[in-house]
């Protein structure tokens, strides 16, 4: 399908579809600290923010830079930050602050080759498990993975929205190749994107309990300034805000937590799909190996496969029942990741059949090509 | 472009002669005018001048996959190392097109000569725009980029001032490549090497 | 005095809050929130424009038991949270309460830093030479030859001196106070407070609890006194010989400079980069480019 010459198309990176995604939905704030291949996300919004009569700044490092947009978002902005792997460690201590103290912000992270400082400009996948679990303690967390330059607005634009309406941080997982390729796309109509903010108390500040359950099990937000004058702590907390080690209000509290994640599943979890309806073998991807894996499903419908493609997008909380019914319709899925096996864990634990999971393992810091994955859909 | 169709472009040579940078104006041409689909990307090393650089057009009739090349119609070579790590990656009736004078030694005839930092000197006084008389040459004997698109989209990328360099330097890459009898070479790149094969 | 404090109880603190507080009987830190809190009633801020912020640590717990807007973060980070704050609504008045650990050891890159940038902020440092709440270890500026449970053998290392860091980072205006001087620590904050630009307010404080018992310093009325003994005004320590001041602890004002405040200095270049974009933009729309598009 050719593109329309009417519409208006352009050729933007991936980290600047990121930006263009953030603005879109309406981020006013920007604290990071360089680093490759994340930079450009900085560069861009030091000359966008301004125009848009947001802020960015600069930080010390990147704990300072959560620290920032955490502060930021409580204050009342619509608050990203954007790194790669090195910097993500970095920031695991604030990532958990910002889930228990429910502070909405966008965390993007550009996967480069690990650990420690690894391979700074090559591409990897090496982060997905502790985009998950990174910061200590059981915590919700929501994690979407971006595959084009289109996915780098669009998911971003949603990733704010999920915050403001959740609470909650959202982990965007791009990579190398994502964020440096260049691709010609439309972008939405401005009025036509959807921008989800944060529901504030409709209460007299007497009455607000900032962390009181509703049946959302997402408290109404109110921000510094606003006259509620509440208390925000790193400390589990009762609905009033204030510490408390009282077993069953730590326990309400932790439970209403990972609840609105679960009470928003269906919301949360994106998936698309490709030629799946008679597929009897599958590849589950994410991410630019997900452009590969198309490649090769639909070399391999020309070898006479019947193959189909589910790419994940959200990959936490992980697309349990999705997956689930996916792995009934197929004899064999292949599961192509630039890392040793992250998210083929869980597809492995969600797996109740007897469909066979085939992983595909790639770590010498480039990205798979369709030969690599048409092989094993050709041979399954 | 047919739907099923796929073109694609390696530009390659060292850090600092503008690869990149030629690659980027070639998909915003085709990106922004032209009624494809287009994909760029590139490969780099942690430093900003010298060592290799590549960088890759992917133009389809329909949104792309794979984004990397799979196997290149055209390959660009701005020196000798780059003509030799790429080479084997043309497809066989692949075009290879060359700096004259940097690259000596060409592994098939099925190629294409010009010395575009020679005449980026000469037309503008700058060895600097080599990549951009390049990329005039590269569009037009790919066929595959509206010439009015690139130029577009050539001055909205450059530098302000030195739009009226770039430009002049695009229009001499084109103007050589006019010159180039493509029905003349042999079909294949690997016409030289079947006798020795 | 009494009606002052009255006012102050029933203003400032959190009645719905579970008191009692979890200082120790005789804590420093109780006056220095005594102070702030009479500060900024006598400077007639209005409670909802303020925030206090604070780190890990007794002083951390501050926010707690005050009726602004309080953020109570992490571990060294609190000015942190407190630029985020203060870059999204200029507006606020934010207080950024730490302790020396908190502040300049796991703290100490943020802020140095917080100094050099220079945001309109204010970081009260309560000084009690130890990490109290974890049990008495030694901190930054715990003396060289003290005790502490991780220095029995006497501490080997030597203390920072706070005020002279931030002033050396680049704070506007640096002052140094004692729990003991309650109301020239409270005459201190106001002008800390009332600063444009990054101000740094040292609070020397006794925890006798930890670092008092250990180093045999007494109780928290020996500590006091020790303050009384040995303060000295800035004024007549600038007229002493190093040897005189050994031992001694200076107070009032270390630094006060007009530099440019970077919150103000930003807001004037995001008015001048809207302006600009906004002439660019009624030409863009015309030809129907989107606004984040370019």
């Amino acid at each position: 399908m050719a593109i329309d010459e009417k519409q208006n198309k352009i050729l933007l990176q991936g980290n600047e579809a990121i930006v263009a995604g953030a603005l879109a939905a309406g981020c006013n704030f920007f604290a990071g600290y360089p680093i490759t291949p994340a930079s450009e996300i900085s560069e861009l919004l030091s000359v966008k923010l301004p125009e848009f009569g947001g802020t960015f700044i600069q930080m010390e490092d990147e704990i300072a830079s959560i620290g920032a947009i955490l502060g930021a978002s409580l204050a009342g902005a619509k608050a990203m930050t954007a790194t790669s792997g090195p910097g993500f460690s970095l920031m695991q201590e604030n990532l958990g602050y910002g889930c228990i103290a429910e502070v909405p912000c966008v965390i993007v992270n550009v996967m480069r080759g690990g650990p420690s400082t690894g391979l700074p400009t090559s591409v990897s996948q090496g982060d997905v498990q502790m985009a998950r679990w990174g910061t200590h303690g059981d915590h919700p967390i929501i994690v979407m993975a971006v595959s084009s330059v289109a996915d780098c607005f669009s998911i971003t634009v949603k990733a704010f929205n999920l915050s403001e309406k959740y609470r909650i941080p959202v982990i965007i997982l791009s990579d190398e190749v994502v964020a440096h390729t260049r691709e010609s796309v439309v972008l939405p109509e401005e009025d036509s994107i959807r921008v989800f903010d944060r529901v504030k108390p409709d209460v007299p500040p007497e009455w607000y309990k900032p962390y009181a359950d509703n049946n959302r099990g997402v408290p109404d937000m109110a921000n510094f300034g606003d006259g509620y004058r509440h208390h925000v702590t790193g400390l589990v907390h009762d609905e009033n805000g204030y510490p408390t080690q009282n077993g069953k209000e730590v326990d309400a509290f932790l439970r209403r937590i990972h609840g609105k994640i679960s009470k928003g599943f269906n919301e949360i979890q994106v998936t698309k799909t490709y030629l799946m309806e008679d597929a009897d073998v599958c590849v589950i991807a994410y991410g630019s190996v997900a452009r590969s894996a198309l490649r090769a499903v639909r070399d391999a419908r020309a070898n006479g496969v019947k193959a189909g493609l589910v790419q994940l997008i959200t990959l936490f909380p992980f697309p349990r029942k999705t997956v689930d019914a996916y792995l009934r319709q197929c004899r064999a899925a292949v599961v192509p990741e630039m890392n040793m096996g992250q998210i083929v864990r869980e597809v492995s634990r969600v797996n109740q059949t007897d469909c066979r999971i085939v992983k595909h393992n790639r770590i010498d810091g480039h990205l798979i090509t369709p030969d690599e994955i048409l092989k094993h859909l050709t041979t399954v | 472009m047919k739907s099923d169709e796929r073109y694609e472009i390696r530009f390659s040579g060292s850090g600092g002669q503008g690869i990149i940078t030629a690659a980027v104006v070639m998909a915003d041409g085709v990106g922004r005018f032209d009624n494809n689909h287009v994909c760029q990307t590139q490969s780099y090393g942690p430093e900003a001048r010298g060592g290799k650089s590549k960088a890759e057009v992917v133009i389809a009739g329909a949104p792309i996959d794979y984004p990397k090349a799979l196997s290149v119609d055209l390959l660009l070579a701005m020196n000798q190392a780059a003509c030799d790590a790429y080479f084997f990656d043309l497809k066989a009736d692949g075009l290879l097109v060359v700096d004259s004078g940097l690259v000596q030694q060409l592994p098939t005839s099925r190629s294409v000569s010009i010395p575009f930092t020679k005449i980026a000197k000469e037309e503008t006084g700058k060895e600097l725009v080599a990549n951009m008389v390049a990329l005039g040459a590269v569009a037009y004997l790919s066929g595959k980029v509206s010439l009015d698109g690139l130029e577009k989209a050539l001055l909205s990328r450059v530098p302000k001032g030195t739009e009226e360099m770039n430009s002049k330097a695009l229009h001499a890459g084109i103007r050589e490549a006019k010159k180039i009898d493509l029905s003349s070479l042999p079909r294949s790149v690997m016409d030289d090497w079947d006798d020795e094969l | 005095m009494l009606e002052r404090a009255e006012i102050v109880r029933e203003k400032y603190l959190r009645h719905d809050k579970k008191f009692p507080h979890v200082w120790c009987p005789g804590c420093g830190n109780g006056i220095a929130m005594g102070a702030i809190l009479r500060a900024i009633h006598t400077m007639g801020l209005s409670k909802n424009e303020v925030v206090m912020a604070s780190g890990i640590g007794c002083s951390g717990r501050m926010p707690t038991y005050v009726d602004f807007n309080t953020i109570h973060t992490t571990h060294g980070r609190a000015l942190t949270f407190s630029t985020g704050i203060k870059l999204a609504n200029p507006d606020l008045t934010v207080l950024t309460v730490m302790g020396d650990g908190d502040a300049t050891a796991i703290g100490g890159n943020h802020f140095i830093h917080a100094a050099r940038r220079n945001l309109d902020l204010t970081a009260i440092i309560i000084n009690n030479s130890i990490y109290g709440m974890t049990g008495g270890q030694y901190s930054p500026t715990t003396p060289f030859g003290s005790i502490s449970t991780t220095s029995v053998y006497g501490h080997v290392e030597h203390a920072f001196s706070i005020a002279e860091l931030a002033a050396t980072a680049g704070a506007s205006f640096v002052a140094r106070s004692t729990v003991y001087h309650a109301t020239h620590l409270e005459d201190m904050l106001k002008l800390a407070i009332a600063k444009k630009g990054f101000s740094v307010m040292e609070v020397i404080s006794n925890c006798h609890v930890q670092y008092g018992k250990k180093n045999k310093l007494g109780g928290a009325v020996e500590m006091l006194n020790s303050y009384k003994d040995n303060a000295v005004k800035v004024e007549k320590a600038a007229k002493m010989t190093p040897e005189e001041l050994e031992g001694k602890i200076t107070i009032g004002v270390l630094a006060d400079v007009d530099k440019p405040v970077s919150t103000e200095v930003y807001r004037r270049v995001v008015e001048e980069a809207r302006v600009k974009a906004e002439i660019i933009t009624k030409e863009k729309e015309k030809n129907g480019v989107k606004r984040y598009e370019e």
